[in-house]
């Protein structure tokens, strides 16, 4: 034997032994819930073929539930007593009204004001000149100039008012979440306590898509700028708290206790050691939220917000694709600018630190300088109406844009028909009609104990309850048919998030080249509202069930991808290299250690993709989805269907509670130890740092 | 290891071996039946007698509780440098963190000057902390965000003192440790012995009557470990503040030790100077633990000299007894016949024994071997390598 060859065999027994030992683990435990499952699934296909048709509760468009007509006379009486009950009195009109008093007074800075020629407090100038300075003063003159171009670009589309209208709430919105969410973080961050109760509170906001929100806002508060405002705070201030909590918490227990053997008090260590060590986590939360409020406005369009969102929701119900385009750049402006800014505020928390004191003093002064002038175009735009109306001599972006997004729209339906048409067929019969049958044409308890069963496999009894309860739910809601047509679409969206999850994610997570190129992608694709993902594959497959799929395919992706590119970056390179050692092929090292080793982080992708496929093909129920989705769209804009909207919304919030438990719980299976602390990737972090601030 | 590497105890101002370690008579520190539990209705531990002879994890699978800290009890002395030891897991550090209750003891009280610390109120517990206690960590909790000058100054700006006393005060003792010039530098840009410094200099900033040190160097390199505990033994003789120094290294401890506590899961298992921990080990743990100390750096003459008179004693040197024996050898191996061994000064001086060239050399070769326990002053007849030692004594001087 020569030498190598002996040295091959040497090294290949630990390997097969490994090999061996895992298989036999897995043996022990994968393949009995796959064999499981694929019993499931030929017995459910047999339950679908012999007692096809019955038992499926179906519920025809205008038809109402008893259930749902009282949930209508519930409506109704809370418009006759809006006036007269004191819960409503004396707290939720109370409440609208201090919402609806700081919505108005942002929109009169900003947008217009109710007197006279309409002309806000500050008029286009003032506000252009005032929000560059301020980026200016938060962040660099990088982030500076982006704000100016973006601001004057509102100005080119022709969108300046529905800008502002959007930029107002969004500022109104982010007040308040602030000042909701900073001291609850704070709190969270320094008591364990609060900390335990509130974390699965943020998780349960955090499943319930944004959909969820309106139906129950619009029954107390309205339709209006401050349903609106309240369902933006309500989506927007998880990312804040969690992120405030985190800063606090990372803060190592060796500074703390530094700090207290010095005899600080809880004031002082709070200022003076915590909050200057989370200041850049806490900024990064608050990125979030501004970002998260932006996606919230566009969508809360449907409650009553103006601007930009309704310009596109609008658009996209009567199919025009060059308006919708046109308004949801705008919008990703928005977005980029806030981003940019955010991020850079965020890296100033560093920077400002390090650097000496002339170049600060000099900074200083340039800020002042800056403010001084807009404190100038503030009022000459009070004082010019030139100043205070955006100039209309300016060339016609929105014109352009507009006619870009129809003819490329045209073109593509014209001419790329057969691609994606056929595309769009094939998907949609070959795969979604079939599961569609499947989910919505068995009867509801085989189906319900199917999802029962895979829970149980899941997460054993506590989970099976959960989904037991939640399906009981479902069904005592009315729409269980709608229901199950929303989750075919959305376990396709996730069948398709995963699978480009794991080939993006592992290529990431094995090349540092191409996660550095991917990553900015992913990072920027976070950044967009939900509702802007709708406008380019309406354009491309027009109205349908595939759109929203698409859309909450390319929606949901990124986070995926990002959780398992870490995953697979996280395996110890010792482990790869060992595995290398023993003459395993690059296959090999993805199929039997990489991936394995990152069992967890697929799992976790599984999870959000769910949740993000489900809430965005909710979304695509304006734009020919159907099912819950165009439930509650059409139960806001409907009297007589709101009973079926808010039922439809609740449907919702227990889909997404299945979703996630079972999710869940299988991530914590393939954990080494199922009851131990789980890293939760659910905050919608574009770019948490990966080394703590 | 070269001997220099292992250090020589410091015989300058030790107290002597055996006797309680009081200075100037008055204990600074006092620990009486201090306990810490961790676990579920921790208050139980303390009390249940049942529970004497287990060890820490016996009591843990017993009870479901664990005491990290067991019964402890001891004096520290004003101006000693008292280390407490064990390996880690020994309950050490959060016995260390009891004193000033950075950890809440469960039981047992702790006295500064007589003043119980576990019954003060928080502000005064905050004032004894800001005036009369400083920390050094291991991992030196530095605060990244701030220079290192507003580092020293921290616990000086926690205190309420002004920015311009602050910073001078500051600065004089970021001057002490040897950091001149890196004033204005972040903690990131130092290396870690520097990093350590600035601890050091915090804890000294607010002139405190006790400094802590919860194994301070294990982070560092060997060489600047060393250093680092050069520095600490000449602040100590500059300063002469009391320290409680924690550590896992025994010849840190023996380094800077006037005496060193042995903790083993929670429990003191002997306090005593080094050359008592060497030379009279209190079980097989500590034999242990001492095992690979060479013993000739460590013990004094009080340990090897023979009580029984030499046949001629006329004129033979006369050594110290607190003399290290390692030291004593070009004496002993100059004289012709063994030397004298004395205890105490001037009238009071005694003979305590003799010590001949081949009991030196017995010692010196028997390194790796357990001590026989012996002892001039403990009045142990001598069993061990007797030699004939018959050259005549040469009358020599009085050894330096």
């Amino acid at each position: 034997m020569t030498a190598p060859a002996q040295a091959a065999q040497v090294g290949e027994l630990p390997a097969t032994t490994a090999a061996v030992a895992r298989d036999r683990t897995r043996r022990r435990r994968l393949p009995a819930a796959g064999t499981t499952l694929l019993a499931l699934l030929a017995l459910w296909l047999l339950a679908r073929l012999l007692l096809g048709g019955r038992w499926t509760l179906p519920l025809a468009a205008a038809d109402l539930t008893p259930l749902q007509l009282r949930l209508n006379d519930l409506n109704d009486w809370v418009s006759g007593h809006r006036n007269t009950s004191p819960l409503f009195l004396y707290f939720f009109n109370e409440i609208r009204l201090a919402v609806d008093t700081v919505g108005t007074a942002f929109t009169q800075v900003l947008s217009r004001t109710d007197v006279g020629l309409g002309i806000p407090e500050i008029g286009w100038l003032g506000t252009t000149v005032l929000v560059t300075a301020l980026a200016y003063a938060v962040g660099n003159v990088r982030v500076a100039v982006l704000t100016l171009a973006v601001f004057c670009c509102f100005v080119l589309q022709g969108l300046w008012a529905d800008a502002m209208d959007t930029f107002a709430l969004v500022l109104a919105s982010v007040l308040f979440a602030l000042a909701i969410g900073l001291p609850l973080g704070i709190w969270s961050g320094t008591s364990r306590r609060v900390h335990r109760i509130l974390t699965p509170v943020l998780d349960f906001m955090q499943i319930l898509p944004s959909f969820a929100y309106l139906a129950p806002l619009v029954l107390i508060f309205l339709i209006g700028p401050a349903s609106a405002i309240i369902a933006t705070v309500v989506f927007a201030a998880p990312p804040v708290i969690r992120l405030t909590a985190h800063g606090l918490q990372q803060v190592p227990a060796v500074t703390r206790e530094a700090a207290d053997s010095l005899g600080v008090t809880g004031w002082q260590r709070l200022r003076t050691v915590l909050l200057p060590m989370a200041r850049r986590t806490v900024v990064i939360g608050i990125n979030q939220t501004f970002m998260a409020a932006l996606s919230m406005v566009t969508i809360a369009s449907l409650i009553g917000a103006p601007g930009l969102g309704l310009t596109v929701a609008q658009a996209l119900q009567s199919l025009d694709v060059g308006t919708a385009f046109n308004a949801g750049v705008a919008i990703v402006l928005m977005a980029i600018a806030f981003d940019r800014v955010a991020t850079a505020a965020g890296e100033r928390t560093e920077t400002a630190l390090r650097s000496g004191r002339s170049r600060r003093r000099a900074r200083r002064i340039a800020v002042a300088a800056a403010l001084l002038v807009a404190v100038l175009a503030v009022y000459l735009s009070r004082t010019y109406l030139w100043a205070a109306e955006p100039p209309t001599g300016w060339p016609d972006l929105g014109r352009l844009l507009t006619d870009v997004g129809d003819t490329v729209s045209g073109w593509l339906q014209a001419h790329l028909s057969t691609v994606t048409g056929g595309l769009k067929d094939a998907v949609t019969y070959g795969v979604l009609n079939p599961l569609e049958a499947l989910l919505t044409g068995s009867p509801f308890w085989v189906t319900g104990i199917v999802v029962t069963v895979v829970a149980w496999l899941a997460g054993r009894w506590r989970t099976a309850l959960t989904a037991v309860l939640c399906l009981a739910a479902i069904v005592w809601l009315g729409v269980w048919q709608d229901a199950m047509a929303t989750l075919a679409a959305t376990l396709l969206a996730t069948v398709a998030v995963v699978v480009l999850g794991v080939v993006v994610g592992v290529w990431m997570g094995r090349s540092r080249m191409a996660d550095r190129i991917i990553r900015p992608v992913l990072d920027a694709a976070q950044t967009m509202p939900a509702f802007v993902y709708l406008v380019p594959f309406l354009a491309l497959f027009d109205a349908s069930r595939f759109t929203a799929i698409v859309a909450a395919v390319v929606y949901a992706a990124p986070a995926a991808i990002k959780i398992v590119a870490d995953g697979i970056a996280q395996v110890p390179a010792a482990t790869v290299e060992a595995a290398t050692a023993f003459g395993s092929t690059r296959w090999q090292v993805v199929t039997r250690v990489q991936l394995p080793m990152s069992a967890r982080s697929l799992a976790l992708a599984t999870n959000q993709g769910l949740i993000y496929a489900l809430s965005m093909v909710v979304i695509g129920g304006m734009v020919g989805a159907g099912a819950l989705g165009y439930d509650v769209v059409a139960g806001l804009s409907q009297d007589q269907l709101f009973g079926k909207g808010l039922a439809a919304g609740l449907t919702l919030v227990a889909l997404g509670i299945v979703l996630d438990r079972i999710t869940q719980a299988a991530a914590g299976r393939s954990g080494r130890r199922p009851g131990a602390a789980r890293p939760r990737a659910r905050s919608t972090a574009p770019a948490l740092p990966a080394a703590g601030g | 290891m070269t001997a220099a590497a292992h250090p020589l105890p410091r015989t300058a101002g030790r107290t002597a071996p055996g006797r309680p370690a009081t200075a100037d008579g008055t204990p600074d520190f006092s620990v009486r039946s201090l306990w810490k539990v961790f676990g579920h209705r921790p208050d139980r531990i303390p009390g249940d007698r049942s529970l004497d002879g287990l060890t820490g994890p016996e009591v843990l699978a017993r009870t479901g509780c664990l005491p990290a800290v067991r019964d402890m009890s001891f004096d520290v002395a004003r101006g000693e440098v008292f280390v407490v030891m064990g390996l880690s897991g020994s309950g050490k550090s959060t016995l260390v963190r009891c004193l000033t209750r950075l950890v809440e003891p469960t039981a047992g009280r702790v006295l500064l000057e007589g003043q119980d610390l576990t019954a003060l109120p928080p502000a005064r517990l905050r004032d004894v902390r800001r005036n009369r206690i400083s920390m050094v960590f291991q991992h030196f909790g530095l605060l990244p965000h701030r220079t290192v000058l507003n580092n020293v100054g921290y616990g000086l700006q926690v205190r309420g003192v002004g920015r311009a006393e602050r910073n001078r005060r500051a600065a004089e003792v970021v001057d002490l440790v040897g950091l001149s010039g890196y004033e204005q530098r972040f903690p990131d840009q130092l290396s870690g012995g520097m990093q350590q410094r600035v601890g050091l200099a915090r804890a000294l900033a607010g002139d405190p009557d006790v400094l802590v040190f919860d194994e301070p160097f294990s982070a560092l390199d060997p060489l600047i470990r060393r250093d680092m505990q050069a520095e600490v033994i000449r602040l100590h003789r500059d300063m002469g503040k009391t320290m409680l120094f924690i550590t896992h290294d025994l010849s840190e401890a023996l380094r800077l030790g006037d005496r060193i506590l042995i903790m083993r899961h929670g429990e003191l298992v002997q306090i005593g100077t080094g050359d008592e921990l060497v030379g009279a080990p209190a079980d097989d743990y500590v034999a242990d633990f001492v095992a690979d100390v060479p013993r000739a750096d460590v013990l004094t003459l009080r340990w090897i000299a023979r009580p029984d008179d030499p046949p001629d004693a006329a004129g033979a040197a006369t050594l110290p007894a607190d003399t290290v024996v390692r030291a004593a050898i070009p004496v002993v191996s100059g004289s012709a016949g063994p030397v004298r061994v004395v205890d105490g000064t001037g009238t009071d001086q005694r003979t305590l024994g003799w010590v001949g060239r081949d009991d030196v050399l017995a010692l010196v070769a028997g390194a790796g071997r357990p001590p026989h326990r012996r002892r001039a002053d403990a009045g142990d007849a001598a069993t061990a390598t007797e030699s004939a030692a018959i050259e005549p004594a040469a009358a020599t001087g009085a050894p330096a």
